[in-house]
């Protein structure tokens, strides 16, 4: 028995004990036992990710044969994770095992619940099966079980708000249509090569228009999964409303499924893909970027701008992608592959600097009951460890060095200039669009992460639930200390990080240069974070010199108000909001963002010219959600009430259905 | 034995800025003071104004907390890194370290984020106002600033400045050509948003509803102040020296031949004194945008930096 399928039966063992240990276990220790089991199945999963990536025993895996009595062409199902899978299966395990460890602390009340941890293991088992299932039957299977059990979890809280429900039905329509559209993809591609094996169908090499309506179908199935505008419309509702670690294993490994799902189709099922694959993927890519960071911008709500967040980093990421499968059809394989390359750093990178994010804003929100920007502040304070992880997150999220989103846009910056467009007038347009959009990104982003970490934390308390906020419990600081530890971590050593990844895709020339930087001969650039750090030492030193030598002789001295013009009014409701703060923004993006602004003035009493109170509305809606599902939810739910016109509770006409459903019946058979 | 080694050269250039920037400040307001009919403080006031600064005490209004002291220092490391990497004197880098143009613009946005988080803990009015805008502004600029720098970096095939500006030396026609061209433009007006000037920032306001730069330093007082002050006239150094050497490459030393650098080291002080003197004379006939007139001014820029993309594209530079 090979590694990788003493792993997966190791995952499904782990798997099944969790459900075990969350149906039996008693309500005071579910917790405790049920997350540790999630933890293990998250651990397994992200070793043996590790050593499929390494690509030791390529093929090997667990096969199960399956014989239906259809007579249906099934091969047996194989859970094989190759060299690709095996990324896309760390990095869900290692998701996995730190919001289990978080959700020990965190989880309470409905998450607590049996059917709570039990959804959890089965959302995570699922999760990775995704990446390990080598046939059409078993990916679908994973990718459905991987659906349930997030829808479920989702549900937790819906006694106690009304707004879950609606979110988890955006959620169920979105994630089932994703479904449906991905099972049209896989038949016709099953149908053109008569195989259900990824083997089978790779080797078979469908082109023409039944490729093209595959890949088609397969795109929009995995976009809705990623969060592509315009099918990004679930994540901005169902990330605020779950419990936090759930909306933290969605965002930073679910949400990637998508992106593997992408890859999957387009490196390895259909790889000799025309031109227009890539420019329509490119163009998704685009919009969703830009315009997932214009709404994370101006959003007030933490975890929705986390989740708006999530869409722009989905964009960048399949920016790389498309721009990798454009330079490769352009026949550039060195700087397609550092595109490629680029693409998985981000996505590691995201999903290391998006769980300590959301698992941030689960602290906030189990310290303070609050989500809202502009209710909180001050909360460094109170919150040492939380304001720690979540900075250092927040820096990664700005891709500022020396963290991991910094690596990872270093090298998709630097495969976007190479790109050569001197020849390819398509590639002319294209790539200076690219870099201004993910440059103009990387701003607003920057702006964004400023601003949900300075409103958050710093200054003064906006509230008196933000005033007295409380540090979580051990297992939350730790799992948030864990993914920190990545964030710094995978930006201080690019060259070994880049170089696994890239060996997993198949991209050659990444080096690893000195001990931890990455090289990329191709384009002729280099990147080492410690070095840069060492550099940054040595400028600082004689500062820091100058400046303990001045702190000696003038120490600081405490003063009791900031400077207010003169005037001594120091209420907490002067400062900036989140609001105001993207106030800006807003008016620069008016037109793209379209807010709607009420201001009301109540006069006083004695007079028209006193004014006794202002109030001031702004709400900034999903134009694209607004113009584009409002009417189709409106007509279904037309076609609802037109329905129910013939289902009036006469007991008459049921009988009569009956009858003639069973006549029609009748003459069918016997036709 | 006549040469100096890589990091020799960025030390003097880490030092030669320390000491050169100061004094071009003061010449700045020297000049518009003197073009305003002013008598003016003298160029080596912001010398006197930084050590006087250096002795004092620096308070601490309460419920401010650690980016207060962080700040100032973090601000200047991200100044000098970015002095130490840009080809000010001369065009050698560090093999492990090199000047990476994307890598100078991450290291002087830190700068700029540790700013409008400074701006944000001081929980007044003025500080959020100044951070807002700050953050607005850097956002819009961060465009222009990458687009620029891939037209420049096109016909050279790296985004290394030092590389960059050597190849403009060899080949000064290239200076003139419209890529070459559209792009500094576009770069300067960049560099004019980054660094707080007019017509985007108006460094000498003292008015705080019309402040950026200053709204968030205002509850920085004593050395805190006076690292803030020295960092971010050293951005200003850096990057006009950089826009200076793009603009007119000549002087740089390519090599690290002592008279090669010492020329370097003359002609960087030169031409920066004459462009701060260029940019304060201008500023006199120059009124601060309204903050809403400054997107519109960097679109401008972006437009400029864009064509000088397509451009080198289509009518190709040197492969």
């Amino acid at each position: 028995m090979s590694g990788v399928s003493a792993g997966i039966a190791t995952q499904l063992v782990l798997a099944a004990v969790a459900l075990v240990a969350a149906t039996l276990a008693p309500a005071r220790m579910r917790s405790h036992v049920a997350g540790a089991a999630c933890a293990g199945l998250g651990v397994a999963g992200a070793v043996t990710g590790l050593v499929a990536m390494s690509g030791g025993n390529p093929g090997a895996g667990l096969q199960i044969p399956v014989t239906l009595p259809l007579g249906l062409p099934l091969e047996p199902l194989l859970l094989a994770p190759d060299r690709l899978g095996g990324v896309f299966l760390a990095l869900a395990g290692a998701v996995a095992a730190v919001t289990a460890v978080y959700g020990i602390g965190y989880a309470t009340g409905p998450a607590a619940s049996r059917s709570g941890w039990a959804a959890f293991a089965v959302f995570i088992l699922g999760m990775q099966l995704v990446p390990a299932a080598s046939d059409v039957v078993s990916f679908l299977v994973a990718w459905e079980t991987m659906a349930i059990g997030s829808t479920v979890l989702l549900l937790a809280d819906h006694g106690a708000r009304s707004e879950v429900v609606r979110a988890t039905q955006w959620y169920a329509v979105m994630t089932h249509a994703s479904f449906l559209l991905l099972l049209a993809g896989f038949a016709v591609l099953v149908a053109e090569t008569g195989g259900t094996s990824f083997a089978t169908i790779a080797a078979a090499g469908v082109s023409g228009t039944s490729a093209s309506v595959a890949f088609v179908l397969l795109l929009g199935g995995f976009a809705t999964k990623a969060g592509l505008v315009p099918v990004h419309v679930w994540l901005p509702r169902a990330h605020p409303e779950a419990p936090s670690h759930v909306s933290a294993a969605m965002s930073a490994a679910m949400v990637k499924m998508g992106v593997y799902g992408v890859l999957l189709a387009a490196l390895r099922l259909l790889p000799q893909g025309p031109a227009w694959w890539a420019g329509l993927l490119l163009v998704l890519a685009l919009a969703s970027a830009l315009y997932g960071i214009l709404q994370a911008s101006v959003a007030t709500d933490l975890k929705r701008l986390l989740a708006y967040s999530t869409t722009e980093n989905v964009g960048l990421i399949l920016v790389a992608v498309a721009v990798a499968l454009l330079l490769r059809g352009a026949g550039d394989e060195p700087v397609a592959d550092v595109a490629l390359t680029a693409a998985l750093l981000l996505t590691v990178s995201h999903a290391a600097f998006k769980t300590v994010l959301f698992l941030g804003a689960g602290a906030i929100l189990h310290a303070t009951g609050e989500r809202d920007l502009d209710r909180l502040g001050g909360l460094a304070a109170v919150m040492p460890t939380t304001s720690l992880t979540f900075g250092v997150a927040a820096l990664g999220a700005a891709a500022l060095p020396v963290t991991s989103g910094f690596a990872a846009e270093w090298v998709l910056l630097q495969s976007l200039i190479h790109g050569d467009g001197r020849d390819d007038v398509a590639l002319a347009i294209l790539l200076p669009i690219t870099v201004a959009i993910v440059a103009l990104t990387a701003g607003l982003a920057l702006l964004t992460f400023v601003k949900a970490y300075g409103i958050a934390f710093l200054a003064r308390p906006r509230s008196p639930a933000a005033e007295h906020g409380h540090e979580g419990g051990r297992s939350m600081r730790a799992a948030m200390l864990l993914g920190a530890a990545a964030v710094v971590g995978l930006g201080l050593a690019p060259g070994p990080v880049a170089a696994g990844l890239a060996e997993a895709v198949g991209a050659s020339g990444i080096e690893v240069v000195g001990v931890l930087g990455v090289s990329l001969p191709a384009v002729d650039a280099l990147l080492d974070p410690v070095a840069l750090i060492l550099l940054a030492a040595i400028v600082l030193a004689p500062v820091v010199v100058v400046h303990l030598a001045a702190a000696r002789r003038a120490p600081r001295r405490d003063v009791d108000l900031a400077w207010g013009c003169g005037g001594v009014r120091v209420s907490p409701r002067m400062q900036y909001t989140a609001t105001s703060y993207a106030e800006p923004l807003v008016r620069v993006f008016d037109d793209a963002l379209q807010p709607s602004r009420d201001v009301e003035v109540s006069h006083a009493d004695e007079s028209r010219y006193l004014v006794s109170q202002v109030r001031f509305r702004q709400r900034v809606t999903d134009l694209v959600a607004d113009r584009a599902y409002e009417p189709i939810v409106r007509a279904t739910l037309g076609i609802g009430e037109g329905a129910r016109r013939i289902q009036n509770g006469s007991i008459h006409r049921y009988l009569g259905f009956s009858f003639t459903a069973l006549v029609l019946v009748l003459l069918a058979v016997t036709w | 034995m006549n040469t100096l080694t890589v990091p020799g050269l960025l030390a003097v250039q880490v030092v030669g800025a320390l000491a050169l920037t100061p004094i071009l400040i003061g010449v700045m307001r020297q000049t518009r003071a003197r073009l305003e009919g002013r008598a003016g403080g003298g160029v080596t006031q912001p010398w006197r104004d930084v050590r006087k600064l250096l002795a004092k005490e620096p308070l601490q209004a309460a419920g401010t907390g650690p980016m207060l002291s962080a700040t100032p220092l973090l601000l200047i490391t991200s100044s000098l890194v970015v002095c130490a990497l840009v080809p000010l004197v001369g065009t050698a880098s560090l093999a492990t370290v090199p000047d990476d143009l994307f890598v100078v613009v991450s290291v002087l946005l830190l700068g700029t984020v540790a700013l409008a988080l400074l701006g944000l803990e001081s929980g007044t009015a003025f500080g959020g106002m100044g951070s807002s805008r700050h953050m607005t502004i850097a956002a819009l600029v961060e465009p222009t600033v990458l687009v620029a720098v891939y037209a420049l970096s096109i016909p050279v095939g790296t985004s290394a400045l030092s590389a960059i500006v050597a190849a403009r030396v060899q080949d000064p026609a290239s200076v003139v050509s419209p890529v070459g061209l559209l792009a500094v433009v576009a770069l300067g007006i960049a560099v004019l948003a980054e660094t707080g000037r007019l017509p985007v920032d108006n460094p000498s306001t003292h008015l705080e509803l019309t402040m950026v730069h200053e709204a968030m330093v205002l509850e920085s007082s004593g050395r805190d102040l006076a690292w803030l002050e020295v960092g971010s006239w050293l951005r200003l150094t850096a990057l006009l020296g950089l826009l200076v050497n793009l603009a007119i490459p000549w002087g740089v030393a390519t090599t690290l031949s002592l008279s090669a650098v010492l020329l370097g080291v003359a002609a960087i002080v030169v031409k920066l004194l004459v462009a701060g003197m260029l940019v304060a004379a201008g500023e006199v006939f120059l009124a601060k945008l309204r903050l809403f007139r400054v997107p519109e001014l960097l679109a401008g820029s972006f437009v400029l930096a864009f064509l000088a993309v397509t451009a080198s594209f289509l009518i190709g530079g040197a492969p």
